[in-house]
């Protein structure tokens, strides 16, 4: 590689990392993205849908040449048990108004694409080439090992994922601890086009959003997920890390099966042929685990931020790593014009994200990872939906029970009432 | 949709191996089972087991998830670092 230096180099060409890189490379900055995969998405997995509303402030004519899959219009939440399900479906037109419209997407075209946008404004995409570790001159970052090679750059953007070794190695970072993280395991199922929306009960280019609770991870603390794509399903599940061996011990790969034997899913996903078994981390600490973000040459942004949202009805991750690219890009620009690329140089990053909807969100439900640790959520709450339910509609000539009787005693069949109430005061808090 | 094993699953998922590093290096003479059956049971790849006192490990069906680093860094897991560009896992759907 060269001797030239970059104003920025950028490890990662995920989101978080081409967002930042479409953003410097407008605003006319040298900048240098390093990814290790084959091409950018190509080591990328997502659930998944992308909220827009951060894209659009980055790309606003997005919707006219990203490969979105199908816009979400119904979400549907669903409390599984071994037997059968409860579900609570939602549609609005509401949800395809462009300031809250969200879209399923498959990483390996949609990070290609973010990263011909950030091209074609004059970004270097150096793709096939991992980097090992970052060089340091008098403390400050100035640059990249990769592949044994040096880059040099003013400043050097870590988006490079979950783990992010590289923030670890300069001590930014603490090593992911089980609990902070969930493993997501997915498969794409390959279905044509009109079967999906004909399942799901949705127009052409429409699609839907399943979260479920229960039965798939076996009481521990996770769940299953099913989004529709253009030509594919994706469906999967998330266990927390540290909740691997809880409820009934059941082994990761084969949760993913449960989901899909389940009498919910199994119609939906019938005929279908697999086209991609794929396993990525997810962050799940929220807030609590922000590491520092802003290093003398260095900023931190996306998932190697732990900048995901898992709330239990839905999961965001994207829209912030766009978001916290964006920002860092601005910080970078500034500290350019200040010609300081020190911490405090590039501080504004710091208040940037604070004032942004990333920091706000974070903080609001950060009391959810603790919520979402209830194992309640993921066994006796599906059973008690699914008993009363099961009383009101399998009727079988027995006499009825009254109604607040029945769920009153099904319940503290279940659980304790103390437990019922320290249940959904934390659901209240963390809300 | 028909059965499929984990192995009929990394099938249809393509790979660069590299035939010469392992990217994750196990301590296969690690023996606290606690240990062990946590990452048997983890692993999305169903790549770890346990044979004639051993721990085995194979690195070419690896999708790069780093579940088994979190888990056991320092116990079972020796080293880990993601494979040498651009080798390892390359995901087409994602």
């Amino acid at each position: 590689m060269s001797e030239e230096k970059f104003d920025a180099i950028i490890v990662g060409g995920g989101l978080a990392g081409s967002a930042a890189a479409y953003a410097l490379a407008k605003a006319g900055l040298e900048v240098a993205v390093i990814e290790r995969g084959t091409s950018c998405g190509s080591k990328n997995v997502t659930g998944g849908r992308i909220y827009a509303h951060s894209l659009a402030r980055l790309i606003p004519d997005y919707a006219e040449t990203a490969p979105l899959e199908r816009k979400i219009v119904k979400e549907r939440i669903i409390l599984m048990t071994g037997t059968g399900s409860t579900a609570v479906e939602y549609r609005d037109e509401k949800l395809k108004d462009d300031s809250c419209a969200s879209y399923s997407v498959l990483r390996a075209k949609f990070d290609a694409w973010l990263a011909e946008k950030a091209e074609a404004e004059g970004a270097l995409y150096i793709t096939g080439i991992r980097v090992d570790e970052l060089m340091r001159e008098d403390g400050k970052i100035c640059g990249v090992v990769a592949d044994g090679d040096s880059l040099n750059a003013d400043v050097v953007l870590l988006a490079d994922g979950v783990h992010s070794l590289l923030a670890q190695q300069i001590g930014m970072k603490k090593d992911l601890s089980p609990h902070q993280v969930g493993v997501g395991v997915k498969e794409v199922i390959g279905l044509d086009e009109k079967t999906i929306s004909d399942r799901f009960g949705v127009l052409p280019g429409e699609g839907v959003a399943c979260l479920v609770a229960g039965h798939a991870t076996g009481g521990a603390a996770g769940g299953g997920i099913l989004y529709t794509n253009k030509n594919s399903i994706s469906i999967g599940t998330v266990v927390n890390i540290g909740q691997i061996g809880a409820g009934e011990g059941l082994k990761v790969p084969d949760m993913i099966e449960r989901l899909k034997d389940s009498p919910t899913i199994a119609p939906l996903i019938a005929g279908g042929e697999l086209l991609e078994y794929a396993a990525h981390l997810v962050p799940e600490g929220g807030a609590n685990m922000t590491p520092e973000l802003v290093g003398d040459g260095v900023l931190i942004a996306g998932d190697a931020a732990g900048f995901v949202m898992n709330l239990g009805f839905t999961f965001r991750g994207m829209d912030l790593a766009i978001e916290s690219g964006h920002l860092a890009a601005q910080a970078i620009i500034k500290a350019k014009e200040k010609g300081d690329f020190s911490a405090a140089g590039l501080s504004e990053y710091r208040t940037l994200l604070d004032n942004s909807f990333v920091m706000r969100d974070l903080k609001h439900f950060r009391k959810m990872p603790a919520f979402m640790d209830s194992p309640q959520i993921y066994k006796e709450i599906p059973e008690v939906a699914g008993e009363v339910l099961g009383s009101l509609f399998a009727i079988d000539g027995s006499a009825p029970k009254k109604l607040v009787k029945n769920v009153t005693s099904i319940l503290k069949s279940k659980m304790k009432l103390t437990t019922v109430i320290k249940l959904a005061s934390k659901a209240m808090g963390a809300m | 949709m028909a059965k499929m094993s984990v192995d009929d699953k990394l099938g249809v998922v393509r790979f660069k191996v590299d035939e010469h590093n392992a990217h994750i290096i196990v301590d296969d003479t690690y023996q606290n089972m606690d240990e062990i059956n946590l990452l048997v049971m983890a692993c999305p790849a169903s790549l770890y087991s346990y044979e004639d006192g051993k721990v085995a490990f194979n690195y070419e069906g690896c999708l790069e998830c780093g579940t088994c680093r979190v888990l056991s860094s320092g116990k079972v897991i020796k080293s880990w670092s993601y494979p040498r560009g651009p080798l390892g896992v390359e995901y087409h759907q994602g």
